[in-house]
């Protein structure tokens, strides 16, 4: 029976750092995932990963489980992804909808191999647009779309990982939807094609 | 059910994780409202396109890279170990017994100074043995100095003048 994450974090505490590997293994996806999402650069937020993973095991004799895991791992990932931002606001995020796209904008991004050349860039266009509707939300409606679309957590997590309360993390995500529907307007006017594995809202 | 109101529960109702009150106070406002019926179609659609967005992988060195900076960490000794959790408050702790003990050090010189009276006494004594060595080395001297057999006798002096009565009469 495969152990949950409690007990592979408590195993780490107990000095077993081969349970570490199975938490990286398991998280180091997401975490890449979420970060860069938030950070919007790769190098920046594989190095914000390395930090989130460094500290979890630097923690790991302090480690009680009051809470899932993954609050505390999305806590702390949160909180460097946010202080990153800020420190480069001003460098890194002042960037229009209409700015040209950035050279690592789109990495190990391939196209299928049936798509042709016109369909990728058109797809590339648009999923460059839907990135750069993502990073214009404020930092903390950006965290918790980013929680909850892709990481597909409850409010009750993603509250407590943003330090609010469910009714401010519903409103939080109210504004953030409605502005992305806004920014998305062109794309949303547009049939949208359905996928397979979509996530919510369904 | 105002508009405004539905703000708050509109993403739990798309997400379907609003409760069977809300969903039904919500699904009547839309059935009356073209405005928000209209805004959560687009937020449905949001929702897809943000499906489209593509996952990254993370780069080939990633993995090795964070076990080269776990490895990197510092390991702390046994003895480290030994030290009960939750480390601040025992350090706590063991500062405030050591602050105790400290404050107790001055009923143990009270035990120390009687030591160190008799010492001192002790070296008088011995000041006072040393001072009057040179009486007692002329002793011998004063006590067959003939001159003072002419002296009248002191009561203190008495054993000393039987004694030299028997001396005189051994000669």
């Amino acid at each position: 029976m495969a152990r949950t994450d409690v007990e592979l974090m408590l195993d780490v505490k107990a000095g077993d750092d081969s349970s570490f590997d199975f938490l990286l293994q398991k998280y180091r996806s997401p975490l890449v995932n979420f970060l860069y999402r938030m950070v919007r650069d790769t190098a920046t937020a594989e190095d914000l990963a390395q930090e989130v993973f460094l500290r979890v095991y630097r923690a790991r004799k302090q480690y009680t489980p009051s809470a899932k895991f993954t609050t505390w791992l999305f806590r702390i990932a949160t909180n460097l992804a946010l202080n990153s931002v800020r420190d480069n606001r001003y460098a890194k995020l002042a960037v229009p909808l209409d700015a040209p796209p950035e050279e690592d904008a789109a990495p190990m991004e391939l196209p299928a191999r049936e798509m042709r050349i016109d369909e990728h860039m058109i797809e590339r266009d648009r999923t460059e647009f839907i990135r750069r509707a993502i990073a214009s939300l404020p930092e903390k409606q950006r965290a918790a779309v980013l929680l909850h679309k892709y990481e597909e957590m409850d409010y009750e997590e993603i509250a407590r990982i943003l330090d609010c309360s469910e009714s401010a993390l519903k409103s939080l995500l109210f504004r953030a939807y409605e502005s992305l529907r806004v920014q998305l307007a062109p794309l949303v006017a547009q049939p949208v094609e359905q996928r397979a594995g979509e996530g919510r809202p369904s | 059910m105002k508009c405004e109101d539905v703000s708050t529960e509109l993403i739990a109702y798309l997400d379907g994780r609003a409760n069977s009150s809300g969903r039904r106070k919500i699904e009547d406002h839309l059935a009356g409202c073209a405005a928000c019926r209209n805004r959560a179609e687009e937020m449905r659609k949001v929702s897809m396109l943000l499906s489209e967005m593509p996952a990254i992988e993370p780069s080939f060195g990633f993995d090795a890279r964070v076990r080269q900076r776990v490895a990197a960490e510092p390991r702390r000794s046994w003895l480290w170990q030994l030290v009960p959790a939750p480390r601040p408050a025992f350090a706590v702790a063991l500062l405030i017994a050591l602050t105790v003990l400290v404050a107790k050090l001055p009923s143990n010189h009270q035990t120390v100074t009687p030591a160190v009276a008799t010492s001192a006494q002790e070296q008088e004594e011995d000041f006072n043995a040393i001072k009057n060595l040179g009486v007692l080395e002329n002793y011998d001297v004063l006590t067959k100095f003939d001159a003072l057999e002419e002296a009248p006798a002191t009561p203190s002096s008495q054993p000393d003048d039987k004694a030299r009565q028997g001396d005189q009469s051994n000669d």
